[in-house]
């Protein structure tokens, strides 16, 4: 593998860089040859999962006559068959409505907590936020059991609607906290010309500060999104029928059948389920680098 | 809106009434405002972690209420020797992931943090491994780790002649555990780097600016001016690397489901192994809670790694 990337780092770094204040070859050797390596160990699985996806199977299982990087005759039949053939577009449906669900829901329910915290200061707020940043700590594999019994109690066993009220448990922290840093951006002084001018808190919330917030929702709302859509012990846990289950757990536990393994099928079906949040992300990719980083540097 | 024009303001404060009047008066906006967030956190967060505990000392399994059965599942644990393995596993996991992750992160880091031509896109590509959902990329994984047609093999064998047989990944214990870890440390290093680099953005380039009139390496400049004034932002991002890692779930039952003879058990497979698809809720729970006290340990990590951050940089620092 490394060979491969050395292969690839020499062929990039042939690239002249005039910023360059020392010698260029050290400069190769130091930073672009490893950077090269990086790159391609980084994206290897997505490039044999996409390659993988389009081989028809002679090619895939025989490495002896085809050159296993690449396709001499690509085929749709895998994602045909993972289209038509399995409950894959259902399983789509269903993990876009569990994200957007608990996207909106943890947005709502954490600039509202956010704004309490940062804006309308009271005695102990700092313990508030605290404590919902302690929540954050708390990783879902030692909730997911005592969880499933409150979803029995509930009533909500087998149902998307549990995944909903669920995911903002670790979406909340989150997004709390970025919104905090983002609210603590705005000038203060804003609000207090509309409280003089006597507007309301919710028409101050509304009109003032959740439009100069923007950025932040966007950064929070697409990190919610991604961690939902790639959430996996809960669903698998929570969901038991094949019809209501999310990509992620549907792959793992509907598609593999028997011991041949349908890797054609599998790729394919891995490839359609990251492009979503691949797309998505590649739309906002600055705000999600912000929220990522803001958040840690806070 | 025109929050402004004071008169049209009035008549729509008369018109609103006592809701109005309500709904800005503080206690009862703080109260409204913290009611979802607190409340979702309470019941599906505080709420279960009690009774994860609570069912910790019970022989609850699905569809019976358990009794109150004191420590004997913690008895029952130690004397298990899979739990044993699975603590041994999910320890050394831990410690070698986090290590490979934080050496090549900050390796990636530190390159990611020098001028060269589209930057911003080879560091929208690195984040890739990160954001795309783990079940899929540890499905690739198994993919490249099959006995028979896995890519590294191919390559060791076919192309570079470096061995007569393929490689058996997933087959044998030790191998499997470095296969699961080569993977979990692949899918970490884009959020190590991407959190450090924005750490290495934040020093100073002046600093280094006088260590060079000084006459300082660049080892040395590295050694005195970057890993000092990294150290704060290191331990906040290791300490989450720890816990989510300690905790992983996801690559491991996708890849191996604990296997082969149980030996890639980590603490939170092995619960659900006990715990949802044994049915013994109680049980399970034990092995849970069992993780809490290195989850302690991890966050104590981070505080005081915080508390050393603002010594260090004073009080301008946000």
């Amino acid at each position: 593998m490394t060979d491969v990337a050395a292969q690839s780092g020499n062929a990039r770094s042939a690239t002249p860089d005039p910023m360059a204040w020392d010698s260029r070859a050290r400069r190769v050797v130091m930073i672009y040859l490893p950077l090269a390596c990086f790159i391609v160990i980084l994206l290897f699985p997505f490039y044999w999962m996409t390659i993988t996806s389009f081989k028809p199977n002679a090619e895939l299982l025989n490495y002896k006559e085809h050159n296993p990087f690449w396709i001499t005759s690509p085929t749709l039949a895998h994602v045909k068959h993972l289209l038509f053939d399995t409950d894959y577009p259902r399983w789509l449906k269903t993990t876009m409505l569990v994200a957007i669900g608990s996207t909106v829901l943890s947005l709502f329910a954490s600039t509202l907590a956010a704004y309490a915290i940062e804006r309308l200061r009271f005695r102990g707020s700092p313990y508030v936020g605290l404590g919902i940043y302690l929540a954050y700590l708390v990783p879902p594999s030692i909730l997911f059991i005592p969880l499933a019994t409150v979803i029995v109690q509930f009533g909500l066993f087998d149902s998307p609607l549990a995944l909903v009220l669920v995911y903002p448990t670790f979406l909340v922290p989150f997004c709390t906290w970025l919104l905090i840093g983002y609210f603590k951006s705005i000038p203060y002084e804003l609000e207090e010309c509309a409280l003089v001018d006597g507007a309301t808190r919710l028409q101050i919330l509304w009109r003032i500060t959740l439009p100069l917030a923007v950025p932040g929702l966007i950064s929070a709302g697409i990190f919610s999104f991604t961690l939902s859509w790639n959430e996996f012990i809960y669903a698998l846990a929570f969901i038991q029928s094949g019809a209501n289950k999310t990509v992620p757990v549907a792959i793992l536990t509907e598609l593999i059948t028997g011991d041949v393994y349908q890797w054609g099928a599998l790729m394919a079906g891995s490839l359609l389920g990251s492009l979503p949040v691949a797309l998505f992300y590649s739309l906002f990719v600055d705000y999600y680098v912000s929220s990522l980083t803001g958040a840690v540097k806070e | 809106m025109s929050v402004t024009t004071l008169p049209s303001r009035t008549l729509a404060l008369r018109q609103q009434g006592w809701i109005a009047r309500v709904f800005d008066y503080k206690p009862f906006l703080i109260v409204m405002c913290l009611t979802p967030a607190i409340g979702l956190l309470l019941v599906f967060l505080t709420y279960p972690l009690g009774l994860g505990i609570w069912l910790a000392f019970t022989d609850t399994t699905i569809g019976q209420r358990g009794i109150y059965i004191g420590l004997e599942n913690f008895q029952y644990l130690l004397k298990d020797q899979l739990w044993w393995n699975a603590v041994f596993y999910s320890i050394f996991y831990t410690a070698v992931a986090t290590f490979g992750k934080f050496a090549l992160g900050f390796w990636l880091a530190l390159l990611l943090n020098n001028h060269f031509p589209f930057k911003s896109l080879v560091r929208a590509i690195v984040l890739l491994p990160w954001i795309v959902p783990t079940v899929l990329s540890a499905l690739a994984f198994w993919w490249i780790y099959d006995p028979q047609f896995s890519i590294i093999s191919y390559l060791l064998v076919d192309v570079l002649h470096l061995r007569s047989t393929n490689v058996d990944f997933l087959g044998s214990p030790w191998p499997a555990r470095f296969s699961l870890i080569a993977a979990n440390i692949w899918r970490g290093i884009p959020f190590v780097a991407i959190s450090l680099l924005a750490g290495l953005q934040t020093i100073s380039p002046s600093l280094y600016e006088a260590a060079m009139l000084d006459g300082a390496t660049a080892w040395q400049r590295f050694r005195y001016i970057t890993f000092p004034m990294m150290m704060p932002i290191l331990a906040i991002v290791m300490t989450f690397s720890i816990i989510f890692t300690f905790t992983d779930f996801q690559l491991v039952y996708a890849i191996t489901r604990g296997g082969p003879v149980n030996s890639t058990h980590l603490l939170a497979t092995l619960a659900f192994q006990r715990g949802i698809a044994g049915g013994e809720l109680g049980e399970g729970a034990a092995i849970a809670v069992s993780m809490i006290p290195f989850l302690v340990f991890a966050t104590l990590f981070s505080y005081f790694g915080l508390a050393r951050r603002k010594w260090q940089q004073g009080e301008a620092n946000d």
